[in-house]
């Protein structure tokens, strides 16, 4: 396939996973705006945006730290340009130039997420609409990825696209945790009080992962239980071990189908048996957000590796 | 303009108001239908379009907005007979065109037989001196040609336009039948069509017998078509043509001349590609040999394609052969390469670079439509009957600074087909596009073609650009 295809599917995915978690990230903080306090609420959607490393530009545009304004500029500001609308037009952009490597469901569902998004985010979101809005970005992102399941051929195409979703969702959980423990948490002595415990399920809501940990835990929110759920569990989707096991799994596909081995692979192949070999205790030890940072730093430079390996560039 | 003051030829309904034998089998079925559900069908029909995303970029104002070209749910139909009469003035004039093409760039026999003046091609911008003693592989120069013809009477099919370089919209013929199959299922098992779905199969199959040299005992040629880009008007034909031939999709940033070969940038390294589809005109197809500050060409690839290493489709230097200056030559170009009369009319043309036609051509501007010569899709021409006085007169202005630059023809009564309306059927003018692929292996033209059709009342442009709008073309089956 073309260096360039490859390209235009790696982010086409990575911008779908993304406009996801935005609205999975939005939901939870607008659930934490609606049952706790105001200023509590200003927090959060203050720690919202910096989870998507969008505060200082905010900051810089003078905007107010309530819901509706945070919200707007998140999903559809012109100048913002990591919107959820400008992500979902930049996904359909390269569906396009990719015509001919997806299929034609997963073309009409990316498509028809562009026509449905842009007129529902042509105007200011109303409060009373969030929820409806947040709710179709995350069923459209899904049908994406459905469709790209059903009916895609399990080649390099494919395998291009997937661990372009799991770079993607392995980097959002990873922020999303540290932004939790890092920014919300002031001190220590907030640790296990009523408004910590509401965060940590903030931090579950956001990764679609509430209902599991407490089918696990029978109800039970331990926050180091959480981190290591969210961190190390390979049975939850969007946990970084899953996400690893997953990058894993489409590298090994490529590098058997083309015959031959890449720096990105060596690089994917170290950083998830670290990973695997990590317990919970250890990575508390090393600090939460020590952790994190390297594992995100470890992230962007496999995905810069692999657009260097395979030619995503001229 | 209106064409009440020209009595046209109406395809369904004759003068007296029977419906015509091609149209027997449709309006049967037609009149059984309950009109609001067509309607519902016909919104049906416009949302999947939009949701596969069947659009055109416009250029100019709205520049970047993607259309939708309006679809008409009445068929275009013509018979299985007057289709092979068609489809052999057809095969004539394309097989005309390339021994036409051959001939320029080498002996130049039409010339020195003193039957198309040398200044037609000389001076022209279409012609391309880096084609001279050059044959392209299989000696093939038009892989793809799309005529197109309009009707004026039951038996009077005329070509208006030949389309050597890169026609389009063959991909809205083969959307139309499947939105038409879609949404009327039953239609197609009452009345018998015939089929256009294998004409990317054929496409590719065509491509392939044009390999170069340097693929040569490679049982699979590498196919690629060229787009300039998702801005194009024509993006989304490009990625379908492509993506139903298995063929890369690509742009001047994935190519490159190395070790003597076109190359495309793939996952895996530097691909030969055997065969180019190219949609981008000559001018921009290698900055080294052409235009310099071209972005959307390889540098390189005319030495490549002159040393054998790629065929491009199709050739370069093809569009002399559909320039209009040239067109008017057409019934003496078919006559001399094939020796037989030419099956299909031209229409009557007068060349304002000569001072007699020029004369007749200024005394009658009002009635007459002029073109300019390299010019297409209905920009810069003058369709005098539905001008004002001052359009004429500065039209008139160019025209005399400029002859040369012009051809005319008398406004023709195309024939109408009725397209749907809420009020009922109502006849609109139409021309008809058949797509003829060229390869050595023989000729091939898809049974129908892309009917165009002028949506307003009388209109008799049927331009995309211009608000036209497009018909599944039925041949009937035999």
């Amino acid at each position: 396939m073309l260096g360039r295809s490859a390209w235009g599917i790696f982010w086409m995915a990575r911008y779908m996973e993304r406009t996801e978690n935005i609205a999975r990230l939005l939901d939870a903080g607008f659930r934490m705006a609606l049952t706790r306090g105001i200023s509590v609420a200003s927090d959060e959607w203050r720690s919202v945006l910096v989870t998507l490393g969008l505060d200082e530009e905010y900051k810089a545009l003078g905007g107010e730290y309530s819901g509706p304004a945070i919200t707007n500029y998140i999903l559809r500001d012109k100048h913002n340009p990591g919107s959820v609308l400008a992500m979902i037009e930049a996904a359909r952009t390269n569906a396009r130039m990719v015509r001919t490597a997806i299929t034609r469901e997963v073309w009409e569902a990316t498509n028809e997420s562009w026509m449905l998004l842009k007129d529902m985010l042509a105007r200011p979101v109303k409060e009373s609409e969030l929820g409806n809005v947040l709710d179709v970005i995350r069923r459209q992102a899904t049908s994406v990825r459905g469709a790209m399941e059903g009916t895609m051929l399990r080649n390099d195409i494919f395998n291009f696209a997937r661990i372009g979703t799991h770079l993607e969702r392995a980097d959002n959980t990873a922020r999303i945790l540290d932004v939790k423990y890092h920014v919300l948490l002031p001190s220590v002595a907030w640790v296990g009080s009523r408004l910590d415990n509401a965060q940590w399920e903030m931090v579950l809501r956001s990764v679609a992962g509430e209902r599991a940990f407490r089918w696990l835990n029978a109800g039970a929110l331990d926050p180091k239980g959480i981190a290591e759920f969210v961190i190390l569990d390979g049975r939850f989707p969007r946990s970084l071990a899953y996400c690893y096991a997953k990058l894993n799994s489409n590298m090994a596909w490529l590098v058997k189908g083309y015959g031959f081995d890449t720096g990105a692979g060596h690089l994917l192949r170290d950083a998830t048996e670290q990973l695997n070999q990590t317990s919970i205790a250890e990575v508390f030890e090393y600090g939460l957000h020590e952790f994190i940072t390297r594992f995100l730093a470890t992230n962007r430079r496999i995905a810069e590796a692999i657009a260097a390996d395979y030619r995503f560039i001229a | 303009m209106k064409s009440a003051t020209l009595s046209s030829f109406d395809e369904m309904i004759d003068a007296e108001g029977q419906v015509r034998p091609a149209y027997a089998g449709y309006r049967e079925w037609y009149d059984a239908q309950n009109p609001k559900w067509l309607e519902r069908q016909g919104k049906a029909a416009e949302s999947v379009f939009r949701r596969t995303g069947i659009t055109f970029n416009v250029y100019g104002e709205d520049a970047g907005q993607e259309r939708l070209i309006p679809f008409d749910m009445i068929p275009r139909i013509v018979t299985s007979d007057e289709w092979t009469r068609l489809s052999r003035g057809i095969e004539q004039r394309v097989r005309a065109i390339n021994a036409f093409l051959h001939d320029l760039y080498h002996k130049r026999e039409i010339i020195k037989a003193g039957k198309v003046p040398e200044r037609l091609f000389l001076g022209n911008e279409a012609y391309l001196a880096e084609m001279v003693g050059f044959t392209p592989p299989g000696a093939v120069y038009t892989h793809i040609v799309g005529i197109d013809l309009v009707r004026t009477g039951t038996d009077d099919f005329m070509v208006l336009e030949d389309n050597a370089r890169t026609p389009s919209g063959v991909s809205y013929m083969l959307e139309n039948r499947e939105t038409m199959m879609a949404m009327f299922p039953d239609l197609f098992t009452k009345v018998q069509v015939q089929p256009v779905s294998d004409y990317p199969r054929a496409l590719a199959r065509s491509l392939a017998a044009c390999a170069p040299p340097a693929a040569r005992g490679s049982d699979r040629p590498v196919i690629a078509v060229l787009t300039p880009g998702i801005y194009n008007s024509a993006y989304y034909e490009h990625a379908f043509l492509a993506d139903q031939m298995g063929a890369e999709l690509v742009e001047a940033g994935d190519l490159r001349v190395v070790d003597g070969r076109v190359r495309m940038r793939t996952t895996r390294g530097w691909k030969a590609i055997d065969v180019l589809y190219r949609r981008v005109d000559d001018d921009y197809l290698d900055p080294l040999t052409f235009n310099p500050n071209s972005m959307l060409g390889v540098a390189g690839i005319m030495d490549v394609y002159r040393a054998g290493g790629i065929t491009i489709a199709n050739a370069p230097g093809t569009g002399i052969a559909d320039d209009k200056a040239i067109y008017s030559f057409m019934p003496e170009i078919v006559e001399f390469y094939t020796g037989e009369k030419p099956i299909l009319k031209n229409v009557p043309t007068w060349r304002c670079s000569e001072p007699e036609a020029l004369r007749y051509v200024l005394d009658h501007l009002p009635e007459l439509v002029v073109k300019e010569v390299h010019g297409s899709g209905g920009y810069g021409m003058l369709i005098g009957p539905t001008s004002s006085k001052s359009e004429i007169a500065a039209f008139e202005h160019k025209l005399r600074a400029r002859p040369d630059n012009y051809i005319a023809q008398p406004t023709l009564a195309l024939s109408t087909v009725p397209i749907f309306t809420k009020a009922g059927l109502a006849p609109r003018h139409v021309d008809l596009r058949p797509f003829v692929l060229v390869s050595p292996e023989g000729i091939n033209i898809t049974p129908g073609g892309l009917t165009r059709v002028a949506l307003k009342k009388g209109s008799l442009v049927v331009n995309s650009s211009q608000g036209g709008g497009t018909k599944d073309s039925w041949v009937l089956a035999d």
